[in-house]
């Protein structure tokens, strides 16, 4: 049975930089509340705040926050340390990066035990195990001597949880438990993480920037922006009658809507066509298949002003299938023909003109961006490189660049590092449209921005694509990207194309059982969704 | 003597420095300004200094042995009664010279190859690992032995030795660094517009390993200068009766029993160089720009 939670007037600095202002809310014993809002809204500062934790350099300058009947912020720093882990537990975003490597599962999930004190080691992992049960995980018995990288991300975020409830704290914080999975994962886990959490009514915080998400998990909704709080209500009353513009804003961009395309031409031009592409990485047998067959078979075709999306979870091949294009990987089989021209397979074979018309766009606009050069810089580069610009009519281009992709001019000057991440994908689109491209390569290029700046980020491609006329190939695992901007959608599984599917039959079925998987799987905006598909899930079985 | 590369390579490099000192300096932080005044202080003594001081004061023996510091005699006097400020003054140029050439050296070739084999394929790089571990399979202390007994003790040959003792552990520390940005997708993006091995090394790579580079540098040279000192110790450093810091503490080791001023002195010489060095580095103006990501 969780505690109450309240929080009043907390504020929490950084320097001379208020990074929440004076928060104050509370939450009912056994109820889930979620923190919402983009990246440096403050949401997860607040939570690791009812720990009385502050990250390096920030300060809890004022405030109460009560857990039951304990005063968090007047604890000493020992008793600081009994609370944490035992009466306050902390799910983080990246399992695998919480986990150490080293030792097996069991050990780091009781250890909040042993650290505390709270029962027998031998007590302590017959209760681990019925955790793991509880979680769904595979083989509860035995998962436990396994080591991290021999589980797959999913569970390791269900054994996250576990390690968290295994002290049956009185407060768990979630914090994006569920960002950086696959959604058929991510479903998987909701659900565990839900169950997990409505039969122990423990409270709950829940950090997100996914209403979609959270509406499946909480009571209570609290948008944050800015360090404030814009609203706070209950979760039906948020997604149905949003008060605040912000959150409106935000269901907005929750539900993204096919954006507008041009019209193909009535007879277009064939752009791309691949033709049973197959790569791979290792060495080649004899056969000419390489040792780890990466993509098989694969059969593509491209028409100019088009966009194709490629959807499929993380290890199904979409990413290699772009670098393949791109001349990154070598193909073991197959070949792909540009503009009617067979593409050469390798970077060093192909021709500046050829390199030029395909442009790849990565996912990380963190490292996509030399952090030593200026934007000015950056962008200037291919044009000096294809078009031996310089001078003036450079600078004019690149203030040019700047304004299609809707950055301000004095951005130029400044180095990626004074960019945030939505600016970064913008520069990293200029860069790819300074070299006037056929053909753009988008691998997952909103996946690591918020909700709201991704669907800036998706209205900008379209809009580009409308004006000049340049064709995509998006790669995404988010099905709801790929249907906003695309005509087509090709899905991928195993390093094969399962489906494909015309933008006019999204709606209509039936597909490919795995695209109705993949579709399934998206979380929809509104309460009990969730229920539902257990419903739907639950009910073949029952028939 | 009096062709040491020092008088050749700091003048050099002094022109190259001003612009971006003047324009920099106040992005230095404190500690990085005092450690750029040691620094200067140490080359213009380098540079200078022998011209500066009185004549014959450097040669004039035979006054009091281990003498005091005194009015007369600054920093007291060595082992054979000689003025210990010139001596120091004298080392500057064997110390600042050698050491510094050597490093910058071993540390340029290091990060020059290093980035090539980064950057290029994979038989390159394999051939410039391999080869360049054969060498650190040779204790450091033994090659340099073996090279001045088989070429004698010169100035040009210390500098040599130590610049190839070092090279390997350069190019380790780079290549490391090199391969991990080698992998990131802004490199990525270059080679799919075709960019030559060059322009990858040089504007892609090379500014993002500059800043551990140069920790590495100020590192590698006090390694450089203890070994310098080292083969001083052992006679087969710089000959006598010139001498590097390192020499003169050997030399006047015998007045440590009295706390005297001319062991104390050389020492406090070798310490402040090293330390001036390595606090100039980490307070250089462009790293904490980058971080804070603003220019």
């Amino acid at each position: 049975m969780g505690a109450s939670v309240t929080v009043e007037g907390l504020c929490i600095t950084a320097g001379a930089q208020t990074l929440v202002d004076s928060l104050s809310f509370s939450i009912k014993p056994g109820e889930v509340l979620a923190l919402i809002g983009e990246s440096g809204s403050g949401k997860t500062t607040t939570a690791l705040a009812l720990m009385g934790h502050a990250r390096r350099g920030c300060r809890i300058s004022a405030g109460r926050v009560r857990i039951g009947d304990t005063e968090v912020l007047s604890l000493v720093p020992a008793q600081q340390r009994a609370l944490r882990g035992r009466t306050v537990a902390y799910i983080a975003q990246s399992a695998a990066a919480s986990f150490n490597p080293s030792r097996t599962i069991m050990d780091q999930v009781i250890e909040p035990t042993r650290i505390h004190g709270t029962c027998t080691k031998s007590e302590a992992q017959a209760k681990a195990v019925e955790l793991f049960r509880e979680l769904a995980l595979p083989e509860p018995e035995l998962i436990g001597s396994r080591y991290p990288h021999q589980v797959s991300g999913g569970q390791l975020q269900r054994l996250m949880a576990a390690m968290a409830l295994i002290t049956d704290p009185e407060l768990v914080i979630l914090d994006e438990p569920t960002t950086a999975l696959d959604v058929t994962t991510q479903i998987e886990v909701l659900r565990a993480f839900r169950r997990v959490v409505r039969d122990r009514r423990a409270t709950a915080v829940y950090v997100s920037h996914d209403l979609a998400v959270v509406a499946q998990m909480a009571d209570h909704i609290l948008v944050l922006r800015d360090g404030q709080m814009r609203e706070l209500n209950t979760t039906g009353r948020i997604i149905s009658t949003p008060a605040h513009e912000y959150t409106q804003s935000l269901l907005a961009a929750a539900r993204p809507e096919p954006r507008v395309s041009a019209k193909l031409a009535t007879d277009p031009e064939l752009l791309l066509d691949v033709r049973e592409l197959g790569a791979g990485y290792g060495p080649v047998d004899l056969k000419g298949r390489p040792a780890t067959p990466i993509l098989e078979d694969i059969n593509l075709q491209l028409y100019r002003g088009q966009a194709i999306g490629v959807i499929g979870e993380s290890g199904s091949g979409k990413t290699t299938l772009a670098r393949a294009i791109a001349g990154l990987i070598k193909p073991s089989h197959g070949y792909v023909l540009f503009n009617g021209r067979e593409l050469k397979p390798s970077l060093a074979q192909r021709d500046k003109d050829d390199l030029r018309r395909i442009q790849i766009v990565f996912q990380m606009a963190d490292t996509a961006l030399n952090p030593s050069q200026t934007i000015a810089r950056i962008l200037a580069r291919p044009l000096e490189f294809y078009k031996g610009m310089q001078g003036e009519p450079l600078r004019r281009r690149i203030d040019e660049l700047l304004d299609l992709v809707k950055l301000p001019r004095a951005i130029a000057g400044r180095l990626p590092g004074g960019l945030s991440g939505g600016q970064k994908q913008r520069v990293n689109l200029a860069r790819a449209l300074a070299a006037e491209p056929d053909l753009i390569l988008c691998d997952e290029v909103t996946s690591a921005l918020d909700t709201v700046v991704g669907a800036a980020v998706l209205d900008l491609i379209a809009e580009l694509r409308r004006e000049l006329g340049v064709s995509y190939l998006f790669i995404s695992h988010d099905l709801h990207t790929v249907r906003a901007v695309c005509d087509e959608i090709v899905v991928m599984q195993h390093g094969r194309k399962l489906a494909q599917v015309a933008r006019a039959d999204y709606e209509r079925g039936p597909h490919h059982p795995y695209y109705e998987l993949l579709a399934r799987s998206v979380p929809e905006l509104r309460c009990g969704w969730l229920d539902e598909v257990d419903a739907r899930r639950a009910a073949p079985v029952a028939a | 003597m009096d062709t040491l590369p020092t008088t050749t390579t700091v003048p050099a490099l002094a022109p190259m420095r001003r612009p971006a000192l003047r324009s920099h300096l106040a992005g230095f932080g404190i500690t990085g300004l005092i450690g750029l005044a040691v620094l200067t202080f140490w080359l213009l003594a380098a540079l200078f200094g022998p011209v500066l001081l009185p004549q014959g004061r450097s040669a004039a023996g035979g006054g009091a042995v281990f003498a005091p510091i005194s009015a007369m005699h600054w920093l007291g006097t060595d082992y054979l009664g000689r003025d210990m400020l010139a001596r120091v003054i004298d080392g500057a140029r064997y110390t600042v010279g050698v050491a510094f050439v050597a490093t910058l050296l071993a540390s340029g070739i290091g990060t020059t190859l290093a980035l090539l084999a980064a950057a290029s394929g994979r038989w390159i790089d394999a051939t410039l690992s391999r080869g360049l571990d054969t060498l650190t399979a040779i204790p450091s202390k033994m090659f340099a032995l073996i090279m001045v007994a088989g070429f004698g003790s010169s100035v040009a040959m210390l500098v040599a030795t130590a610049a190839v003792i070092y090279v390997p552990g350069a190019y380790r520390i780079a290549r490391s660094l090199a391969v991990n940005i080698n992998a990131l997708d802004y490199v990525t993006v270059a080679r799919t517009r075709g960019e030559g091995t060059l322009y990858v090394m040089l504007r892609e790579i090379l500014p993002n390993i500059i800043g551990p580079m140069l920790a590495d540098l100020g590192l590698r040279f006090v390694y450089i200068v203890l070994l310098l000192a080292g083969l001083s110790f052992l006679g087969l450093g710089i000959q006598p009766p010139a001498a590097d810091w390192g020499s003169l503490v050997r030399e006047n080791i015998g007045a440590l029993a009295d706390g005297g001023a001319s062991v104390i002195a050389p020492a406090l010489a070798i310490a402040s160089l090293t330390i001036a060095v390595n606090l100039v580095i980490d307070n250089l103006p462009g790293r904490a720009a980058r971080e804070r990501g603003a220019r």
